[in-house]
């Protein structure tokens, strides 16, 4: 039995608005940027990317899971996300939980926030896991057994600490210098762990989707569900199980749906079940079947990210690692407060998209990097990311804390 | 006494100290008995009584700025092509130098005094077309602005022509007049010092301040230390960032304030956050320097620090001091000559502007007693004298050509 592992990750962050040292120490509200269009309007940009991506790819995969009996889905949506289509698309979120009822869909476990706090504070990770499963419990009704991190950043320890935590699987990047002749086609079972499994990204195969369906000047372009599904059982010939990883905005928003990218999410599981012994499966479903077939070593943290498939895209320069580095120096004083109000602001900026916005790595990934920001330059972004989490430290200060 | 002045900026559409300097004189001299006709590129609205102000071309404050200013001299001629359509900054400044010559024709005057190097071709044609005498008035040199550089050879060249050509140049410092003589090589008899000033009548009593954030961190011990200004790399801001990293190590609750913008910033907002100085060092990006924001942040702090490469005269300084704040200034300014009671380093000298940084955070009485005496050179400093000698010397040269 071969089985693709189709995983989409769902996420918005809380944009800052452009927010300068005057307005610090006065308007606590950052995320609340009511220009019209504009890129940090966080309601403008959950509108759009609901009609776009959300609202077009539930469509099609409820198609799918109706159509075909062996489909199925896992996804993960952040907690920053969940919180801003109750605010304003609650029909999208019902569209989720649709999905969720079919029985058919994972949804994975990871941080409330999409964050990096595994790197710096083992102790608000773990506290943002949590409230993420108690969220995701609420809206869907399910308990995840399957863990991601913010970026599928990974390393050895993460692969420890969600083993004994209990979760079945956790995913990460295929990425060859870890894999070295081993495919990524198998499940894999992380060094120091007794239960838990890891199923790695197949970048090639994800990527022709992720990345390049659109590219007119790719020698494969145009990408064909048949071209695909051959592609696919070509790949299988030496594995068990191949995992496509990649965002839920792939289809519609990376890709935008006159690219054809909605149709062929429709027509390629046709032609891969095509063959009898193929099918889909869960991240869950696909460890507990399979047989691990080697035990993987990271010692180095890896992610999904860039050429380099490490944190470079969001801790790669100084402007990130400081800026960083003083938000999670708030921590104790923060939740001492016991103030729900400033926790969660606190929490909205250790979401990774804040740093990311502030990568000054100007080669391909760079291009990428500028497409994904609402800020003009990474200048931009880090002043005023500086003046929310100054922000912070004033309402800290006006608490009585000692920082 | 008529004097046909040249300028490029008149306040409140200007980009730096000199659109001050030239509206405080001018008034200054007015009150002097001179007729001025001030011509500058472009029309506005100034509310300006003391002098009659003429655009030489109808065109907008705008237009001007898009080509780029006097401290753009790396916009101008060679090194940097505009898009076609819009006038870059070497046609701005032929064009004026044009419209110049022929409204020189149709006007009588016995003087006529031109600010800084866009100005000086067109001072040239005037003195051409009238046969009247030239004043140069140097705010600023190629050698200023690329911080004892070489600059934009064009500019230099402008600059040395004019410098050669005219039959008097006022320089805004002894400072300023050193590098005239030792960079261009023009007899130090040929200048005269003309120091600026600052009007007290400017610095506006407001109560309240827009910084809440400033205001939150001062109630709890923290000390601000402020630079305001064009971030280039004539003002020597990384030097004050070293000299913040030394004195953060020592004291964390010292904050600097960086205001204003310019095309070194970028590269100041880097080296800070490489420095782990993020927390500290807080960038305010560009403001216009008449505004409520712009007077705040001289009103909210502690210290003044002015670390400047090499600066003709800087006003910012005494503006710091008339809004309340001690200065700390680098030997290569100008206002070194007119301020006393400040502490005064090379700019170089990191370690040692550090150590005057946390004196004056620490110890009140120190920051209070260089304050108080400084106010009273600030108060003292005013542009009658300054007027007396450009008087002198209008008079000295109409006299010599009639």
């Amino acid at each position: 039995m071969k089985s693709i592992v189709l995983y989409l990750h769902a996420h918005q962050p809380w944009r800052v608005k452009p927010y300068s040292v005057f307005q610090a120490g006065s308007d606590h509200e950052y995320f609340n940027d009511q220009s019209p269009d504009t890129d940090t309007n966080n309601q403008f940009i959950i509108d759009k990317v609901s009609e776009k991506s959300y609202l077009p790819t539930n469509r099609v995969l409820t198609e799918l899971l109706l159509k075909h009996p062996e489909f199925k889905v896992s996804l993960s949506i952040t907690g920053t996300l969940i919180d801003q289509l109750e605010m304003w698309r609650p029909d999208v979120l019902q569209s989720f939980k649709e999905l969720v009822a079919t029985g058919k869909v994972e949804i994975v476990a990871e941080t409330y926030h999409h964050s990096l706090a595994f790197f710096y504070s083992r102790s608000e990770f773990v506290k943002q896991v949590a409230k993420h499963a108690h969220k995701i419990r609420e809206m869907f009704g399910v308990t995840p057994t399957a863990f991601r991190n913010t970026e599928l950043s990974y390393n050895n320890d993460l692969a420890y600490w969600a083993d004994e935590a209990g979760y079945k699987a956790i995913i990460t990047e295929g990425w060859d210098p870890i894999l070295g002749w081993r495919s990524p086609n198998y499940v894999y079972r992380p060094t120091f762990t007794n239960d838990i499994k890891l199923l790695m990204k197949n970048y090639n195969l994800s990527d022709d989707v992720a990345f390049r369906f659109s590219n007119q000047g790719w020698s494969e372009w145009p990408l064909s569900a048949e071209k695909y599904a051959h592609w696919l059982s070509e790949a299988d010939g030496a594995g068990d199980v191949i995992n496509l990883f990649m965002d839920y905005e792939t289809f519609g928003e990376h890709q935008w749906a006159d690219t054809g990218i909605f149709d062929f999410l429709k027509a390629f599981p046709d032609e891969w079940l095509k063959t009898p012994d193929h099918t889909f499966k869960t991240i869950t479903e696909a460890a507990d079947y399979y047989e691990t077939k080697d035990s993987i070593d990271v010692p180095q943290t890896i992610t999904w990210a860039d050429t380099e498939r490490d944190l470079t895209a969001w801790l790669g320069n100084g402007m990130q690692t400081d800026a960083i580095q003083a938000l999670y120096d708030l921590e104790g004083a923060v939740l001492k407060t016991e103030d729900a109000v400033l926790i969660e602001d606190w929490r909205r900026l250790q979401t990774s998209d804040h740093v990311y916005y502030m990568c000054t790595k100007w080669s391909s990934d760079g291009d990428v990097h500028a497409y994904f920001s609402p800020y003009s330059s990474p200048y931009k972004a880090f002043m005023y990311f500086m003046n929310a989490y100054r922000d912070i430290t004033s309402r800290l200060l006006e608490k009585g804390m000692t920082l | 006494m008529k004097v046909l002045m040249l300028g490029w900026e008149l306040p409140p559409h200007h980009a730096g100290g000199m659109g001050i300097a030239c509206y405080q004189m001018s008034k200054e001299l007015s009150n002097h008995g001179v007729d001025i006709e001030f011509l500058l590129p472009y029309t506005a609205d100034f509310k300006i009584d003391f002098m009659k102000v003429t655009p030489t071309h109808a065109q907008s404050v705008h237009e001007v700025r898009n080509a780029g200013g006097v401290y753009d001299t790396a916009n101008y001629g060679i090194i940097k092509n505009y898009a076609p359509g819009s006038l870059d900054l070497k046609k701005q400044h032929d064009l004026f130098a044009h419209n110049v010559a022929i409204m020189t024709e149709s006007r009588e005057f016995d003087i006529i005094h031109a600010h800084d190097w866009l100005t000086f071709r067109a001072g040239l044609e005037a003195k051409r077309v009238s046969g009247k005498p030239l004043i140069l008035h140097v705010h600023a040199t190629q050698y200023d602005q690329s911080a004892g550089g070489f600059g934009n050879p064009e500019v230099r060249e402008i600059e040395y022509m004019a410098f050669m050509m005219a039959d008097q140049i006022f320089a805004v410092s002894e400072y300023t007049k050193s590098v005239i003589v030792e960079h261009y090589n023009i007899p130090a008899n040929k200048i005269a010092v003309v120091h600026n000033s600052m009007d007290v009548e400017t610095s506006i009593n407001e109560s309240s301040n827009l910084h809440e954030y400033l205001k939150i961190m001062k109630n709890n011990g923290y000390k601000v230390v402020v630079n305001a200004g064009r971030k280039t790399l004539q003002k020597g801001l990384t030097h004050l960032i070293e000299s913040a990293r030394l004195v953060v190590n020592k004291n964390p609750k010292v904050l600097f304030l960086l205001a204003g913008g310019g095309e070194q910033e970028n590269e100041l907002i880097e080296l800070a956050a490489e420095y782990g100085l993020s927390k500290n060092v807080i960038f305010e990006g560009w403001m216009n320097g008449t505004g409520k924001p712009w007077r705040d942040s001289f009103k909210i702090a502690d210290v003044f620090v002015m670390p400047s490469v090499s600066e003709p005269f800087g006003l910012a300084a005494l503006e710091a001091v008339g809004y309340g704040a001690p200065v700390i200034v680098s030997k290569q300014s100008g206002v070194c000559e007119v301020l006393q009671n400040c502490f005064k380093v090379d700019f170089w000298d990191t370690h040692q502007m550090a150590d005057m940084i946390l004196s004056l955070c620490e110890n009140d009485s120190l920051a209070q007693e260089m304050w108080k005496n400084s106010y009273r050179e600030y108060t003292a400093q005013n542009w009658t004298k300054s007027a007396h000698v450009m008087h002198d010397n209008y008079k000295k040269h109409a006299g010599v050509v009639a």
